[in-house]
């Protein structure tokens, strides 16, 4: 089951995983809560300290465009990010999301109807995420269910762990 | 209905019939990872309990990134990756051999209608020479590692029939901005982007890299152009290997074909801090730069140099600029070197760099200051890209690039002509 909630950060469009982590601190570790301490450091050097266990991210089109980093969705999730929700997302970070355990949820209504700081509930089995400071619900695209699987399991390490061989053989 | 040649390579791979939007599992003909995702990779190999990697032979990686290595971290990173390929026997293209893609077909690792991935988003580059080739994230490929396979989704293929007649000292990397100014940072969001029309069939190898490398920057998964006669030619003599042509069927079921006129264009720039802010030249002429790069995998070979030294021949580097020569591998490099064009670049008063990545990806050599402005031909000009959040990168042609150099401020290579 994957439900998640907390507060909005809101971004605009084409967040490039070069804002998100730049590229000078991941040639340096691949210690994720390391990592976590510079997420989103080229657009917000703040936010590692501002965020809280389960916020949310919520951007514009093409989300986590540019480099196939995986350090970039990693240092988020360990940086206390739940869920990122975005119109649009760029396709390595959209599987790379997924597959570091990240839940991530594609709509347009979502961020047109969120304010920086309301609460959001974002429920992937439902397929709905919950504006509790508005009152509103949106229903989502669902992802494929292999894909939702790799999540339920907390990503393609644990998955295969779990299942010994990956879901789509 | 037909099939395009990405739907025909994927049918193979997977065994099927396969048409967009079909989710497949394929098998994959070669996979490669850098000193930026490998690390990650091989840790998650490891978690997964791997032992062993499905086949040692189709397993490429490559210390290109921050090469050589420039802190204690990073070195780290290379010997666990030295240690992982001793290990399981892969091939590693260690320090000074090159750039991961520009090695992937030096090194013959890529064949027309190959399957390749590649933990770098500029993997989609070998569609030059009719692979389908893609971008993945580490965790992926500890996955590929392990089984050798992996699921795709069947992208939807727009077609670009680039026509016209290309004016003098306007290049692919001239064309490949101008298309992305016209389509979008995310104008080609999933889809495979082949590249088609009189031009690109009179295009050699490396342009038509130059094109696939920036496809991504659309957002698409895969840039490719149908193996022809130009494509053999560039097997049987650099490999000694005779490939076939290949192509798309006449009633294939592309989402789109875009046409693009190249006749009369004017060199382009894209400005900051987007790739697809693009201009022409006689728009963003005189700018002042404090860096120029010439490097990369989008414009870091041979054919690249040489038209860089035409220009840069008996003249000399403005002062107070910095000029960075960073030659795609270490075969460029060489070649370079007996064609007398590292002396040209030295005389200038260019440094030429060791192969690999240089400046590119902003973790090492040729870090940009605060209010610094770079003129790169590579292919991101995103904020922080190469280093301070407060720098501006404009990215262009080699010859834009030498013109620029001599003068200091970005300049027009027709001036030179
Ligand atoms: S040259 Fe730049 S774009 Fe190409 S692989 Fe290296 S870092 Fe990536």
């Amino acid at each position: 089951m994957i439900r998640v909630s907390g507060r909005a950060w809101k971004y605009g469009d084409d967040v490039s995983t070069d804002l998100i982590m730049p590229g000078k601190y991941k040639f340096k570790t691949i210690d994720p809560s390391e990592l976590a301490k510079h997420a989103m450091e080229g657009i917000d050097p703040e936010f590692s300290k501002k965020v809280r266990e389960g916020d949310i991210v919520v951007a514009g089109w093409n989300f986590g465009c540019g480099s196939s980093r995986e350090q970039a969705p990693l240092a988020l999730k360990h940086a206390g990010v739940g869920a990122i929700i975005a119109k649009s997302f760029a396709r390595i970070f959209f599987r790379n999301s997924i597959n570091v355990g990240l839940p991530i949820v594609e709509s347009q209504n979502v961020f047109d109807e969120t304010d920086e700081g309301d609460i959001l509930e974002v429920d992937l089995d439902e397929g709905l995420v919950r504006n509790l400071s508005k009152n509103k619900s949106f229903a989502v695209k669902p992802l494929p269910g292999f894909l939702l699987r790799i999540l339920q399991d907390g990503g393609l390490v644990e998955h295969f762990k779990k299942r010994g061989k990956f879901e789509w053989g | 209905m037909g099939k395009t040649i990405v739907e025909k390579i994927l049918s193979r791979a997977s065994g099927r019939d396969v048409n967009a939007d079909d989710i497949v599992v394929a098998e994959v003909d070669a996979a490669m990872a850098h000193d930026g995702t490998a690390p990650l990779a091989i840790e998650a190999f490891r978690e997964m309990g791997g032992k062993k990697v499905w086949d040692p032979n189709r397993i490429i990686l490559v210390i290109d990134h921050i090469a050589p290595s420039a802190s204690e971290g990073t070195s780290s990173l290379h010997v666990m990756m030295r240690e992982f390929s001793r290990e399981q026997g892969i091939k590693l293209y260690d320090v000074g051999s090159g750039i991961c893609h520009q090695l992937m077909l030096e090194g013959s690792h890529v064949r027309p209608g190959a399957v390749v991935v590649g933990a770098d988003s500029h993997t989609c580059t070998y569609g030059a020479v009719g692979a389908f080739s893609t971008g993945i994230g580490s965790t992926e490929m500890a996955a590929v590692f392990i089984s050798g396979r992996l699921w795709f989704r069947v992208p939807r293929t727009l077609k670009f029939y680039i026509e016209g007649r290309l004016p003098d000292f306007v290049t692919p990397k001239d064309i490949i901005l101008y298309i992305l100014g016209k389509v979008g940072a995310d104008g080609a969001n999933y889809r495979a982007i082949e590249f088609g029309g009189p031009v690109v069939e009179q295009m050699g190898v490396s342009g038509r890299m130059t094109l696939c490398n920036m496809v991504v920057e659309m957002g698409a998964k895969a840039g490719i152009v149908e193996p022809d006669e130009k494509t053999s030619a560039y097997f049987r003599e650099d490999f000694g290997v005779e490939v076939g042509a290949m192509r798309s069927d006449d009633d294939a079921a592309y989402e789109d074909v875009l046409k693009f006129d190249v006749s009369g264009l004017e060199p382009q720039i894209a400005c900051p801090s987007s790739v697809d802010n693009v201009k022409p030249i006689s728009e963003v002429e005189g700018v002042e730069v404090d860096q120029i790069f010439l490097g990369s995998c989008t414009n870091g070979r041979l054919e690249d140099l040489r038209q860089a030294a035409e220009i840069l021949r008996g003249a000399e580097v403005k002062d107070g600029v910095r000029v960075l020569i960073v030659p795609a591998s270490r075969r460029v490099y060489l070649q370079a070197l007996k064609e007398g064009l590292i002396e040209v670049f030295l005389r200038a008063g260019c440094t030429v760099c060791n192969p690999g990545c240089g400046p590119c990806p902003g973790g090492h050599m040729g870090v940009l200051a605060p209010g610094e402005v770079c003129l790169s031909t590579s292919n991101r000009n995103f904020v922080g890209r190469m280093g301070s959040t407060k720098a501006k990168i404009y990215l262009a042609s080699p010859l834009t690039a030498a013109a620029s150099a001599i003068t200091g401020r970005i300049t027009d290579p027709r001036d030179f002509g």
